[in-house]
């Protein structure tokens, strides 16, 4: 394989640069200060999280990578309060969150719709929890649907929908809150590659058109480097933040940078810390037991 | 279509197919029934006797054991007496089809013997209003109860240790002290039904409010809703369709400790029909006052069914029944 050659991930054109400069001048929204989270099991404690710090600005798109094992879903778990922590704090507008609440909405990978509820009324679910009358409520969540395109759906029940119009749901269902900032855990990782690229771009039209934070968890490269302003990379056992990586990309984002040189170093770098060259695989003995098992007289000798 | 494909692993037969052999689910029994009744050389083991002849003890209509026949009929040959002639029969306890069939009809058209018994429409009434007044007080307290318990660890620490020793006594060993407290009319036996449903109904409720996807419960936290809010607009609502068909089964059960029930203190309500007629030895009725439980039950659970279809429009109409 001939190699490509490709820029440093760390070089910025002066445009990204500048916009990097201004994000980072925006009030901090999130601030993890010493995150860390020790599980008990029967092998005794596992450090699932260890000394987690990061930034997120206002109207900042983060993604957390990593190996699978490195915490990142108990990461956003803390986040939204659904676990508390075991040490360290979290920061919401300068206030610690304890408990989950509506000011973090959270998307997750299995569809959460509540099945009893017709599309709207999912919608209306946390605006009525907020106290919001029910003409209000109804109004406020219509205007939520529309902006996912499912109007038409308003009506219909979630067994009735697609997986990609059920992640739609849950994200008008998050943002009507209005919640400080929105936690997705892998909420595109059940669906299909076409359905998954097509909400990606949904997803951002969404997010560059509304006053919303984003932390993104995913396990797909190209979804981190296609979304996000930083990449936050986690490396597993235990979970550390390995590196944040300022994605050199130029906004607004398009599919035809998927192969700019700035969106394959970025790749690059990813691998290189996501997957090293002979991790894993080796250490653990965790490999095949390969034998050839092919009969003598096969007429296709190998693939090769 | 192929043998092979009626028993394809967890296929759904195509719908005419499902149609008819859910049919034949009926009609299968009552064919065996049908060959035993009416085949004479199937079982049989009776002589009905149609003329005695020259037997001093047989009388017309009788009925005798095979072998009694067989050895009198050879020994008024010997004797050169009139010989008895019969036909083969079963016994008095198996009625054929169609006689239990008049006997269904018959049974509602006949006045009771004597004037202070019952029709039998008001005996299936009075047990209808004790399986409905057992199984909702029961209801009344093992639903909220069994959600509870699924809900908050305490409740089911509390009670359920309890409630699962409780259900392995036998409802029937009440019967004695249930007529002591209750006197011996309905209200006893409303208690044993009670007793037999109850404690079943909270473990029951209890494991299926257990099985709600805890996400839905994650995700209405992220929502904003709270302790109070959790328990009524997603809990309930999230296991009503569930709780549903236990009820269904819930209310299977109820139906089979009435007979017991009804035993206690003053015989009432289809029970003391059919004891009545078994005295008689009505049999033919006592079938049909059978089938007719069977038929009662069926029936509801049908019309429940259907009318859960109605009610929940959320839930997927295959994964009903």
């Amino acid at each position: 394989m001939h190699k490509l050659e490709l820029p440093s991930y760390l070089e910025q054109s002066d445009e990204v640069r500048d916009r990097f400069t201004r994000l980072k001048q925006r009030p901090v929204l999130l601030e993890v200060k010493g995150l860390g989270k020790t599980f008990d099991s029967a092998h005794g404690p596992v450090i699932a999280l260890n000394e987690i710090s990061f930034k997120t600005h206002r109207r900042e798109f983060v993604c957390v990578i990593g190996p699978s094992g490195c915490g990142k879903s108990t990461l956003i778990r803390i986040l939204a309060g659904l676990e508390p922590p075991s040490s360290g704090r979290v920061l919401l507008d300068g206030k610690a969150v304890h408990g989950p609440g509506p000011d973090r909405g959270m998307v997750f990978q299995g569809y959460t719709l509540f099945p009893w509820l017709t599309v709207k009324k999912n919608v209306m679910f946390g605006l009525e929890m907020a106290g919001r009358g029910k003409m209000a409520a109804e109004e406020e969540a219509m205007q939520w649907i529309d902006l996912v395109g499912l109007s038409k759906f308003a009506k219909s029940y979630p067994h009735q929908l697609s997986g990609g119009m059920k992640q739609r749901v849950a994200i008008a269902r998050a943002l009507a809150n209005q919640p400080r900032i929105l936690l997705m855990d892998e909420p595109f990782g059940a669906l299909d590659a076409q359905t998954r690229a097509r909400m990606q771009a949904y997803l951002l039209e969404i997010w560059q058109n509304i006053d919303i934070t984003i932390l993104f968890i995913t396990h797909d490269l190209d979804e981190a480097i296609y979304l996000a302003d930083r990449i936050l990379v986690l490396r597993a056992h235990p979970g550390e933040v390995d590196e944040l990586i300022e994605v050199p990309v130029p906004q607004p984002r398009s599919p035809g940078q998927f192969l700019s040189p700035e969106f394959l170093a970025t790749k690059k770098r990813l691998e290189e810390l996501i997957h090293p060259p002979q991790a894993e695989a080796q250490d653990n003995g965790d490999h095949l037991n390969m034998m050839r098992m092919v009969s003598v007289n096969d007429e296709v000798e190998s693939v090769f | 279509m192929s043998s092979l494909q009626w028993f394809a692993v967890r296929k759904e037969l195509r719908p005419r197919t499902r149609l008819a052999t859910a049919f034949m689910s009926f009609v299968l029994p009552l064919l065996v029934w049908s060959l035993v009744s009416y085949v004479p050389w199937i079982w049989h083991p009776k002589v009905e006797v149609i003329d005695p002849g020259g037997v001093s003890y047989f009388t017309r209509d009788m009925l005798v054991d095979r072998e009694v026949f067989d050895a009198e009929l050879a020994t008024a040959r010997e004797e050169h007496r009139a010989l008895p002639t019969g036909r083969p029969a079963n016994p008095i306890y198996l009625p054929a089809p169609h006689q239990v069939a008049r006997a269904f009809y018959k049974a509602f058209t006949t006045e009771p013997k004597r004037h202070s018994e019952k029709w039998l429409h008001e005996s299936l009434w009075e047990s209808i209003q004790v399986i409905f007044w057992g199984f909702f007080l029961s209801s009344l307290f093992g639903v909220p109860l069994g959600i509870l318990a699924g809900t908050y660890d305490f409740v089911s620490r509390l009670f359920e240790p309890f409630v699962e020793f409780f259900r392995y006594l036998p409802a029937p060993a009440f019967g004695a002290l249930a007529v002591a407290i209750l006197g011996i009319y309905h209200a006893p036996k409303i208690a044993i039904i009670f007793i037999g449903t109850f404690f079943q109904q909270v473990l029951v409720i209890a494991n299926t409010t257990r099985k709600l996807d805890p996400s839905l419960l994650e995700a209405a936290q992220t929502l904003g809703a709270k302790n109070i809010a959790l328990l009524f607009r997603v809990v309930i609502p999230g296991i009503v369709t569930d709780l549903y068909k236990d009820m269904r089964i819930l209310l299977g059960w109820a139906w089979t400790y009435l007979i017991v029930a009804e035993l206690i203190g003053t015989s009432s309500g289809i029970t003391w029909f059919i004891t009545q007629q078994a005295r008689y030895k009505n049999f033919d009725n006592v079938f049909a006052a059978i089938m007719m439980i069977g038929i009662l039950g069926l029936t509801t659970d049908l019309l429940l069914a259907w009318l859960g279809r109605r009610i929940f429009p959320w839930q997927k109409a295959a994964a009903n029944l």
